[in-house]
C-alpha cells in the first residue's frame, strides 16, 4: 500500500518574524473559482462606475489677463511653464504647478494673435494685430522656482515691424526660422529683422500656420479664403492647395505620424488628412456643436484636444469619430485656444473669459505618485472596462456625460438637421435615375477640389 | 499552432519522456482554456478578425503560463492511496492508514462522542479552517481545525436542524424549531430570521450573499445577507422536506422532494427553473461536483444516481441507499447510511464512479452528515454520538490560493477579503442554468410575423379608429344621415382591406401548400380509382 495525504505545516505557510511579509500562493484552477465570468463582469460594471465617481477633471482657472485670452503656447523645455497672450496686447509666463504668473512681457500695443516658443526653450515669439513681431528671452527655469511672488518683467529682444497684421506664429522644430500669417507667409530668422521669405498664393489672409514635427522644412497653413496650403521651403513655390467648402481655423500635426495633420474647422467638424493624399480626410471627428477654434495633439499622437465657440473643450482619439470626453463649466466662455502639455496628462484652455483653465487629460486619473499596488489596480480595471465596453449596461456608463442644456439642444438640433438632409438626398436619389445621383462619403463631402 | 508544427516534422520527434510532459501540459492548458475559442474564419471583418486574432492568442499564451506553473510551481502535490499486489483500497482501513502518514495528518483521525446533544450535523468554512457543529437538540460549537481548539460552544435549548457558515467564520446561520438564526463566531445572537419559519434546511451563496432556506411548509426564501432584503419567496408546492444543495457552478438551488422530483430554482422566478423526476420515491440526498456537471442524489428506493446536470440524463445507477452524499474537491463521492460511510471515485476520467474506500463507525452510531473539509483529505461525519473525522487520501485540493480561501488567513487578510467580496457581491439575476452567458453580447432576434391573434387585434383597433373618423358638414343634400351612413360604411372598409387582403395572401399560401403535398403524396394504384376526379372544365 502505498499512501499519502496532504499534510501542511504551519511553518511552511506563514512568516517567520511580524516583520516579514505574509507568504501569498497562487491557484489558477477555474474550478475554484465559481461564477468567474459573472464577477469579471461586476467588477467592470463597478470599476466603470467608479470611473463616473472619479472623474473630476478641473484642476483650477488662472486669471490675471484683463481681456480675452487669444493664444497659448507651451514651452518644450519646461514642463511647468505656459505662455499665454490676450487681445489687450499682454503676455504672460505662468508657472502651472502653483497656478500663478511668473513672468509678464509687455509691449504689445494690440491684441496679439500668435505665439510661439523655440524648441530649446529659450525664445519666445509673439506677434499680434499692432504689425510687429516680437521676440523674448525666457527667464529661466530658477528665477520660476524662486519663490518672490512679485511678477518680473522682461524687455523684448528684438522687435521686427511688418507691413500688415499678423495672425499667427509658428515657430520651426530643431531650428531657427519662424513662420508668421497674416497677409502673406513670412519665414524669417533670429537675427535677421527682415523676413528671409515670403510666400503668397491667393489674396486673404492667412488665419494659421504650422510647422511639421518631422519634416522642418514643410508647413501648412489656413487661410480664410477656405483654403489650406503646404508649403516647402527648400522650394520657393507652395507645394498644394486643398479648398474645402469651410474655413479651417486652426491646424496640428500629429507628432507621432508627421505625414498626417487634423485640422479644425469652422463647420463644427476635424478633419484629419494624410499630407500626401488630400483628395479625402482620413477621419472626420464629429461631435461639437459650433465653430472649432483651436487644436493641438498629445505628444503621444493617439488624441488630441479641441476648444470651440460653444464653450466646451473636447478630447478625440486620433482615429475615433466621436470625442471621448468633453470638459465645460458654467463660467467658461467661447474657447480660443487649447495645448495639451507636454506630458501628455493635462490639457490647457484659454477662453474669452480672461481664465486660462487647467485640466486633466484623463477626468479620472489620479493624481501624484501611484503605489506599484494602486498602478496595477488601475490597468486591471482599464482592462475590464475595455473588455466589457460593447454591453450595453458599461456601455451606458462609460459613455454618459452630462451637457449644458444649450449644447444639448444643439447637438439634437443638428443631429435632426443632418437626419431630415439624409433622407432627403435619400428621396431624391430614389426618385431620379439610376447612378445620376452619387452620394459622397462625408470624408470627401466638404472638399471643393485640390490644387497642385 | 507552431507546436503543431513541430511534431508534424519526423526529424523533430521528441524523446518519449518529453512527450508525455507535453501531453500532460497539453491536458492543462485544455483546462485553463475555459472551452473553445472563437471560429475568426467566418468573419468578413479584416480588422475585427485581427483584433480577435491577437486576442485569442493572448488567451492562449495565458493558459499555457498557467498551465506550466500548475506544473511546475505549486508547492504541494495532492494525495493518493494506491493498492499493492491483492490488496484493495476498499478493504484498507483506518487504522492502517492512520498508522502509514506523518504524525500531523494521523491527528485528523478521531472520534469525539457527545451522547447527549445529537445527532450532529456540520459545516466547514470555504477554507477548511473551521468547522460549525449542531447537534439535534441545541448544541452550536464552532472549531478551530487547525489546531483542535474550541472558539465558542453554546446551548440553544431547542431543536437545530442545520448549521451553515456565512461569508466567513465570523458569522453562522442555525435553523432552529421556530426560527433560523444568525450568530457570530463569539455566540452573540445577531438576528433573528422570523420571515423564513420553521427551516429545516439552509445553504449559503457565497458569490450573491443570499441565505437560501426551505421550510416545513415547503417554502424557498432568498434572504441578502448584507443588507437584510428578502428577494424571493416561493412556494414550492412539492410538500415538507429537508433535501436542499446549491450548486457552486450557478448559484442554482436543488431541492429533492418526497414524490421523487429534484426542482431546481433561482431567486427572480417562481416557477422552477427545471423539475425532473429522479427517483420513483423520495430523495433522500443530493450533491453537487464543484465543478457544476455532476449531480448526485439518492432515493429510498437503495439507489445512488449520477447525472449529468447539462444534458440532465442519468450517466450511472450505483446500488446502495445513502442518507447524505457529499462531493470532495477533487470528485470523490461520499454517502453515508447507518453507520457506513463508503467512498465512491471516478478512476477512468469518464464519469464512471467505482468503489474507492470504505469506513464502518460504532455499530448503532447513525450518520447524519457527512462533508469533506475543503483543502485537507479529510471526511466529517456527523453522527448521533457526536462527529467523527477520517482520511480519504486524493479528496482535497492540494494548492489553495491566498486570495480565494486561505487557511493561514490573518486578521487582515479576512477583512480585505470581505471588503472585496462584497465589491464583488453579485446581483441575483445572475444565478441561471447557464452562467456562461454572462457578459456576452445577446444576438439579434429574428423578426417574428404576427399571430393570427395578433392581426386580428390590430384590425379591431383600425376599424375602431375608422369608425371614429369626425365627418366634415357638407352642403345641404350630402349631409343626410343615410348618406353619412354610407360614407362611414366606406370607410371602414378601406380601413380592413389591408387586412382582409393579408388574411388572403396568407390564405392562398396555406392552400398552395397543401395542394402540392396532395400531389405530393400519389395513392398507390390499387386505390387510385377511388381518388376524387377532378372537375374537367
Amino acid at each position: 500500500m502505498k499512501v499519502k495525504v496532504i499534510s501542511r505545516s504551519t511553518d511552511e505557510f506563514t512568516r517567520e518574524r511580524s516583520q516579514d511579509l505574509q507568504r501569498v500562493f497562487h491557484n489558477f484552477d477555474p474550478n475554484l473559482r465559481t461564477q468567474e465570468k459573472a464577477v469579471e463582469y461586476q467588477r467592470a460594471l463597478n470599476a466603470a462606475k467608479l470611473d463616473k465617481i472619479f472623474a473630476r477633471p478641473f484642476i483650477g482657472a488662472m486669471d490675471g489677463h484683463i481681456d480675452a485670452i487669444s493664444s497659448v503656447a507651451k514651452n518644450p523645455n519646461y514642463l511647468k511653464g505656459i505662455f499665454s497672450a490676450s487681445m489687450d496686447g499682454d503676455i504672460r509666463l505662468w508657472d502651472i504647478a502653483n497656478r500663478r504668473t511668473v513672468c509678464r512681457f509687455p509691449g504689445h500695443q494690440g491684441a496679439v494673435r500668435g505665439l510661439t516658443a523655440s524648441t530649446d526653450g529659450s525664445t519666445l515669439v509673439s506677434c499680434g494685430t499692432d504689425c510687429t513681431v516680437r521676440l523674448w528671452n525666457v527667464p529661466v527655469a530658477t528665477i520660476m522656482e524662486s519663490d518672490n511672488l512679485s511678477d518680473c518683467s522682461s524687455e523684448p529682444r528684438a522687435v521686427y515691424m511688418g507691413e500688415n497684421a499678423f495672425w499667427a506664429v509658428d515657430h520651426q522644430w530643431n531650428g531657427d526660422l519662424f513662420a508668421t500669417a497674416g497677409a502673406q507667409v513670412d519665414i524669417w530668422n533670429h537675427n535677421r529683422s527682415q523676413p528671409v521669405n515670403s510666400f503668397k498664393w491667393g489674396t486673404d489672409s492667412v488665419i494659421s500656420v504650422r510647422f511639421n514635427p518631422g519634416e522642418p522644412n514643410l508647413l501648412v497653413t489656413s487661410a480664410s479664403d477656405r483654403s489650406i496650403i503646404l508649403y516647402d521651403l527648400r522650394v520657393s513655390s507652395p507645394a498644394r492647395k486643398l479648398i474645402m467648402r469651410t474655413k479651417t481655423n486652426s491646424i496640428s500635426w500629429n507628432p507621432m505620424e508627421p505625414m498626417n495633420f487634423t485640422a479644425a474647422n469652422e463647420d463644427c467638424n476635424c478633419y484629419s488628412y494624410d499630407a500626401r493624399k488630400l483628395d479625402e480626410a482620413k477621419c472626420v471627428h464629429k461631435d461639437h456643436v459650433s465653430a472649432v477654434m483651436d487644436i493641438d495633439f498629445s505628444p503621444t499622437g493617439r488624441e488630441f484636444v479641441t476648444g470651440s465657440y460653444d464653450r466646451t473643450v473636447r478630447i478625440f482619439q486620433y482615429n475615433g469619430g466621436h470625442s471621448r470626453e468633453i470638459y465645460h463649466t458654467k463660467r467658461m466662455q467661447r474657447v480660443f485656444c487649447v495645448k495639451f502639455s507636454c506630458d501628455a496628462s493635462y490639457v490647457i484652455s484659454g477662453s474669452d473669459d480672461t481664465n486660462l483653465r487647467l485640466w486633466k487629460a484623463k477626468a479620472s486619473e489620479q493624481l501624484g505618485v501611484l503605489l506599484p499596488r494602486e498602478q496595477k489596480r488601475h490597468e486591471y480595471n482599464e482592462a475590464l472596462k475595455n473588455r466589457y465596453k460593447h454591453l450595453p449596461e458599461v456601455k451606458r456608463i462609460v459613455r454618459h456625460r452630462h451637457l449644458p442644456r444649450p449644447i444639448y439642444k444643439a447637438g439634437v438640433l443638428r443631429r435632426v438637421m443632418i437626419e431630415s438632409e439624409r433622407r432627403k438626398d435619400q428621396r431624391r436619389k430614389a426618385h431620379s435615375a439610376l447612378g445620376s445621383i452619387v452620394t459622397e462619403p462625408m470624408r470627401k463631402r466638404r472638399i471643393i477640389k485640390e490644387v497642385d | 499552432m507552431g507546436a503543431k508544427q513541430e511534431n508534424g516534422d519526423p526529424e523533430d520527434i521528441l524523446p518519449p519522456l518529453e512527450q508525455e510532459l507535453s501531453h500532460e501540459l497539453d491536458m492543462k492548458v485544455k483546462k485553463y482554456l475555459r472551452g473553445e475559442g472563437a471560429d475568426l474564419e467566418v468573419l468578413k471583418d479584416k480588422k475585427l478578425k485581427g483584433q480577435l486574432y491577437t486576442r485569442e492568442n493572448l488567451y492562449g499564451t495565458s493558459a499555457k503560463t498557467a498551465a506550466k506553473t500548475e506544473k511546475w510551481l505549486l508547492p504541494s502535490a495532492g494525495g493518493y492511496l494506491e493498492a499493492e499486489g491483492i490488496e484493495k483500497t476498499w478493504r484498507i482501513k483506518q487504522d492502517t492508514i492512520g498508522s502509514e502518514v506523518d504524525i500531523s495528518s494521523a491527528k485528523n483521525q478521531y472520534d469525539i462522542v457527545l451522547p447527549d446533544f445529537g445527532p450532529y450535523t456540520l459545516d466547514f468554512t470555504s477554507s477548511g479552517r473551521y468547522m460549525a457543529a449542531a447537534g439535534r437538540k441545541g448544541h452550536l460549537a464552532v472549531v478551530d481545525m487547525k489546531n483542535m481548539s474550541l472558539i465558542k460552544e453554546i446551548q440553544v435549548r431547542e431543536t437545530v436542524r442545520d448549521v451553515v457558515f456565512l461569508h466567513n467564520e465570523m458569522f453562522f446561520a442555525a435553523a432552529q424549531k421556530k426560527y433560523p438564526y444568525i450568530y457570530n463566531r463569539d455566540g452573540v445572537e445577531l438576528h433573528c430570521l422570523k420571515e423564513h419559519g420553521a427551516v429545516t434546511r439552509l445553504q449559503f451563496l457565497k458569490n450573491h450573499f443570499l441565505l437560501a432556506s426551505i421550510n416545513k411548509y415547503g417554502q424557498l426564501r432568498y434572504q441578502d445577507v448584507t443588507m437584510g432584503e428578502m428577494i424571493g419567496n416561493f412556494r414550492t408546492g412539492l410538500g415538507r422536506t429537508d433535501v436542499m444543495q446549491a450548486n457552486p457552478f450557478n448559484g442554482v438551488v436543488a431541492l429533492g422532494h418526497s414524490g421523487g422530483t429534484v426542482s431546481m430554482w433561482k431567486p427572480t422566478s417562481a416557477v422552477p427553473l427545471v423539475k425532473m423526476l429522479c427517483h420513483p420515491g423520495p430523495i433522500t440526498a443530493m450533491a453537487f461536483h464543484p465543478d457544476g456537471h455532476l449531480m448526485a442524489t439518492s432515493g429510498k428506493e437503495r439507489k445512488i444516481k449520477i447525472w449529468d446536470v447539462r444534458k440532465f440524463e442519468v450517466l450511472q445507477t450505483i446500488r446502495g441507499h445513502a442518507k447524505t452524499l457529499d462531493f470532495s474537491q477533487k470528485g470523490l463521492l461520499a454517502a453515508g447510511t447507518g453507520s457506513f460511510v463508503q467512498i465512491f471515485g471516478d478512476f477512468s476520467g469518464s464519469r464512471n464512479y467505482s468503489r474507492y474506500m470504505g469506513h464502518s463507525i460504532v455499530k448503532g452510531y447513525q450518520i447524519r452528515k457527512v462533508a469533506f473539509r475543503p483543502y485537507e483529505d479529510v471526511l466529517g461525519i456527523g453522527h448521533s454520538m457526536g462527529w467523527s473525522s477520517i482520511l480519504i487520501p486524493g479528496s482535497g485540493e492540494p494548492n489553495f490560493d491566498t486570495w480565494l480561501a486561505n487557511p493561514f488567513e490573518t486578521t487582515k487578510q479576512r477583512r480585505e477579503k470581505e471588503i472585496h467580496s462584497l465589491l464583488d457581491k453579485l446581483p441575483p439575476e445572475t444565478i441561471m442554468l447557464d452562467p456562461s452567458k454572462i457578459g456576452t453580447v445577446k444576438s439579434a432576434k429574428k423578426k417574428e410575423k404576427p399571430t393570427k391573434k395578433e392581426m386580428e387585434a390590430d384590425l379591431e383597433t383600425a376599424v375602431e379608429a375608422a369608425k371614429g373618423t369626425a365627418m366634415k358638414k357638407k352642403t345641404k343634400g350630402r349631409n343626410k344621415p343615410s348618406k353619412i351612413a354610407v360614407k362611414k360604411k366606406e370607410i371602414v372598409e378601406r380601413a380592413k382591406k389591408p387586412f382582409l387582403d393579408q388574411q388572403m395572401v396568407e390564405e392562398e399560401k396555406v392552400a398552395k401548400k397543401k395542394r402540392k403535398i396532395g400531389e405530393e403524396i400519389a395513392l398507390p394504384t390499387a386505390l387510385q380509382r377511388f381518388a376524387r376526379k377532378k372537375a374537367t372544365t
